[in-house]
């Protein structure tokens, strides 16, 4: 349907007392949003407030019908019945997790469900001229034949969004775009969706990366607990960071970090020259003679850009689980040790939480219960058999104490929030009782309050004389977290700066250079 | 209604299956004018289907794990053929004869790992193999010739349990094996039950654990009189008690024990059990090398029933297992089943078999006609899953003229059934 521009209101989107319930739960509830012509629009809320219910909502993936209150678009009541009506009225949404095909080459999955034809045949030709055009748009110079699989995330998520510029979009949505790309891609694709905002097109953006919402949105709505709590004018109001906390978490966070006076042992740790290859291709290292140390009761951060090879480094250390070893040696306690696999690294009283939950990390088949003693099923077996009753105890003795959020520890991770399904992981680790647990990114993806929370369980761990290694993207949750911070880049360490040295120019120079410093 | 809630509140599959099972008998106890419940009947039922419910509890673990296994009616037909040329041959007593044949499974299941877990062969393909390679090798070996076995041998697949002690007019080890069961269910329910109140988890009221109770024991007396009463020398029959044996020890092993737990884990998410130290190969390897083991088991009992291997032996038998464990409520993609699952989904076949032909349907109709349940189960299956998981309770009171999920005086109720679901 075509709706006349000349009349146009000022506000191009509104949606309206939006309630949804899902069976016991009410995930929205009497929800207001306003979006106006041509601003970018973010929605901030913790992991579970509810802000992606309401993309769906609007998007139509849960149809007219299936929730209550109205959707104002251009100036007439929508009744979405599923995607492709909202992308008929130019609403079009890019989620968190790409919905691209790794085999397919860039033109083909811009034209995915949209091919151009001519007489029943798809007109290849006139595809590649106008993805050349899209492409050209939103800043991307590749091959629009080039496999999607053959391009890092940072520009697949230009892809996406080259895909929805071909569907006429008036309303983007993005999900998290930025979770998974380094800064400067990040800063390419804000840059971009300012780029789309001088062309016209209003974006919605649901982001956990405050600062980034700060730079470039014009209004802020937050929700909480699946209410609209208030929005906010980025300019009128002089919102920074602390102020979207506020609404966010419903109160004032005093410090992003928890209070902390690390209590540093001496050394029990030590890699040395650590060198491991690619899995598949032969001449390419991941890890070039890698050095480095943890000491008892130390948060030790590990930082990189993406592909690094920082998560490469940890893995090859815990078990050899990635790569090839080629040479290296891990000592413990001043004596050498060997771990093979995993079960030999966790023996040796190691622990790694993945950076990737969904996919490395949970079974999302699981319970609570059977996650959580997954790790050291030993511990609580007599002989082979598995002790239900014990299993249950150790599970809700972790709900209670990382205070995770849920019904009860029979509940599946799959129905739990990005914050609690971490807290089970870390309750799994925490469960095998290791002397050294390196975690790989572990807030990502997860809410303020929760980040806050996670950061205090490391430190309590740490407090307990265990090793600590931090990997993380977010240099400010390093700076924060850590008393000591190792540099990556290129699969070589490249520094080491205590926590009154390190800066995140001090960070970035290491990160970005491969001058050997250390 | 809410009775029936909370009476089945548990496992959703597990209990639409066993409905529709009882459906089924009642339903053809009814159209044949009781020729179905008769003890002859059942008998035969156990008799003639135990070897594949036996496949389906090795299959199950083979599909939770994620893979398949096509090659176990092959491996069957070869394990079956070398015992019985080696009891012709080398004169082995009916034990040595059983030793070597499971001996046999292991060398065979090995082989079938190997490749799967350690080269890395998906075992859609490996089995596949298998399939071609085992029957082969059944006919080589046997010269495609139909080779017999002792009786000795034949009391596997076709003996039953001596008539023993005073004469009751009943087969009183059949008995004995009845009220033992009785006994066990009451037993482990009221343990379950303290436990769980020890522990501060939520019990069902007193009178659903009776009403359950009640009910389970009532099936297994029933049975169980049914069992002893039969023609004169026949009771409850040794592949049946095979069976049970394997039910029991296998369904304890993949719900309670940490090999157990590594199955599920391999197959609900390979790369997250990996990292929690899990060897996905090792169990890979030991669920495969299971598999033959107890095809091989199978194939005995087929054989020592039918008296003689011949060199087409178990043919089709691979599907009739992954069709009982699909029934019975496992996931194409791995990490979802259970063993007891399988057993009444391969029950629900044999049923709907044994019904049609004494209802006189043709053969032709017959498979037709489990085709479609195969196809209608899984349907449901995967219906329920994207309707956010009712149970079937949910799913029936629907069908009572409530509509709409979203209807306001739905939501309590739903919820109820959610956190029974939990």
């Amino acid at each position: 349907m075509s709706i006349p521009t000349t009349h146009q209101d000022p506000v191009l989107l509104e949606m309206r007392s939006i309630t949804k319930e899902f069976p016991g739960v009410k995930a929205l509830s009497n929800v207001n949003l306003r979006v106006k012509v041509g601003e970018i629009h973010a929605i901030c809320g913790e992991n579970g407030a509810g802000k992606s219910t309401l993309m769906k909502v609007l998007s139509g993936v849960y149809p007219y019908g299936s929730y209550e209150g109205e959707i104002v678009y251009q100036s007439e009541v929508q009744q979405f019945k599923d995607i492709r009506a909202s992308e008929h009225a130019g609403i079009v949404i890019i989620h968190q997790e790409l919905a691209l095909i790794p085999e397919l080459s860039i033109t083909e999955n811009i034209f995915l469900g949209n091919e151009p034809v001519r007489r029943g045949v798809i007109d290849w030709a006139e595809a590649r001229k106008r993805s050349i055009e899209l492409l050209a748009r939103v800043g991307l110079r590749e091959d629009p034949d080039t496999p999607i699989k053959e391009i890092g995330v940072g520009k697949q998520q230009l892809v996406e969004i080259a895909k929805a510029l071909n569907k006429s979009v008036k309303l983007l949505i993005l999900d998290e775009p930025t979770a998974a790309l380094n800064e400067s891609d990040s800063q390419h694709l804000l840059d971009l969706i300012l780029g789309l905002k001088g062309r016209g097109i209003t974006s919605i953006m649901i982001s956990h990366k405050l600062n980034e919402i700060e730079q470039i949105a014009d209004e802020i709505t937050i929700i909480r607990d699946g209410k609209s709590i208030e929005t906010l004018n980025v300019k009128e109001d002089g919102v920074d960071e602390d102020r979207i906390i506020k609404g966010m978490v419903g109160r004032t966070l005093e410090s992003r970090f928890p209070d902390h006076t690390p209590k540093i042992g001496e050394v029990f740790f030590e890699v040395k020259d650590w060198t491991v290859g690619h899995p598949q291709i032969q001449d390419r290292l991941v890890c070039k003679g890698s050095n480095f140390h943890v000491r008892r009761g130390e948060i030790v951060g590990f930082a990189g850009l993406m592909g690094a090879g920082r998560t490469e480094l940890a893995r090859s250390v815990f078990g050899h689980s990635y790569g090839r070893f080629i040479s290296g040696q891990v000592y413990k306690d001043g004596k050498p040790i060997t771990m093979r696999n995993v079960r030999q690294a966790i023996d040796a009283g190691l622990g790694y939480v993945t950076e990737d939950r969904k996919s490395l990390g949970l079974n999302l088949l699981d319970d609570i219960k059977t996650t959580t003693v997954a790790a050291n099923l030993k511990k609580i077996s007599r002989g082979i058999v598995v002790d239900t009753n014990k299993e249950f105890t150790v599970a809700e003795q972790y709900r209670k104490s990382l205070r995770t959020k849920t019904p009860s520890v029979e509940e599946g991770v799959s129905k739990l929030s990005g914050g609690n399904q971490q807290k089970v992981v870390l309750a799994k680790w925490m469960f095998t009782d290791p002397d050294l647990l390196i975690l790989d990114e572990p807030t990502r993806g997860i809410d303020v309050g929760a980040k806050y929370e996670i950061y205090g369980i490391i430190q309590q761990l740490a407090n307990q004389g265990k090793g600590v290694i931090v990997i993380s993207s977010e240099l400010p949750e390093l700076l924060g977290l850590s008393d000591r911070i190792y540099t990556i880049f290129e699969g070589s360490i490249t520094g080491v700066l205590n926590k009154d040295e390190a800066s995140q120019e001090s960070l970035m120079k290491l990160m970005t250079s491969n001058r050997k410093a250390a | 209604m809410n009775a029936l809630k909370k009476l089945f509140g548990g496992n959703t599959r597990q209990f639409g299956m066993i409905f529709a099972l009882v459906a089924l008998v009642i339903f053809f106890q009814i159209f044949t004018s009781g020729r179905t419940l008769t003890p002859g009947n059942v008998i035969n039922l156990f008799n003639g289907n135990s070897y594949i419910l036996i496949l389906a509890i090795g299959m199950v673990l083979v599909i939770i794990a994620g893979h398949i296994d096509l090659s176990v009616g092959s491996v069957a037909a070869f394990v079956g053929i070398s015992v019985a040329l080696a009891i012709r041959d080398w004169h082995l007593p009916w034990y040595a004869a059983v030793l070597f044949g499971l001996l046999l499974g292991v060398l065979i299941g090995a082989w079938q790992g190997f490749w799967t877990a350690y080269v890395g062969i998906p075992a859609f393909i490996v089995t596949l193999a298998g399939m071609l390679l085992f029957r082969g090798f059944n006919q080589f070996v046997g010269k495609s010739n139909t080779v017999p076995v002792p009786e000795d041998f034949q009391y596997l697949g076709s003996g039953y349990l001596p008539e023993i002690g005073p004469k009751t007019g009943y087969n009183n080890l059949t008995l004995l094996l009845g009220l033992l069961a009785v006994a066990y269910v009451i037993f482990s329910e009221l343990r379950g039950r303290r436990t769980a109140q020890a522990l501060g988890a939520d019990v069902p009221e007193a009178w659903v654990m009776v009403t359950k109770l009640v009910l389970i024991n009532a099936a297994i007396l029933y049975a169980t009189y049914l069992f002893a009463t039969g023609r004169p020398g026949t009771s409850f029959p040794i592949p049946g008690l095979i069976l049970a044996v394997l039910v029991l020890i296998y369904g304890f092993i993949s719900a309670k024990t940490v090999i157990g737990r590594h199955i599920y884990a391999v197959g609900g998410n390979r790369h997250a059990a990996e990292l929690s130290g899990v060897q996905s190969k090792k169990v890979n390897f030991m669920v495969m090398m299971n598999m033959s083991v107890l095809a091989g088991l199978a194939g005995m009992i087929f054989v020592g029933r039918s008296t003689a291997s011949g060199p087409f032996d178990g043919v089709g038998w691979e599907l009739d297992a992954i069709a009982a464990v699909f029934i019975g409520g496992a996931a194409v993609t791995g990490g979802v089943g259970t063993v007891i699952g399988s057993i009444v989904g391969g029950l629900v076949m044999a049923v709907l078999n044994n019904g049609l032909q004494l209802l006189g349907v043709g053969a032709d109709l017959t498979q037709i006609i489990k085709g479609l349940v195969l196809l209608a189960a899984v349907a449901f299956d995967v219906y329920n899953k994207t309707q956010g998981k009712k149970s079937i309770i949910g799913m029936m009171m629907k069908n009572f003229g409530r509509t709409s999920e979203a209807a306001p005086d739905e939501t309590t109720s739903t919820k109820e059934v959610i956190s029974k679901e939990a």
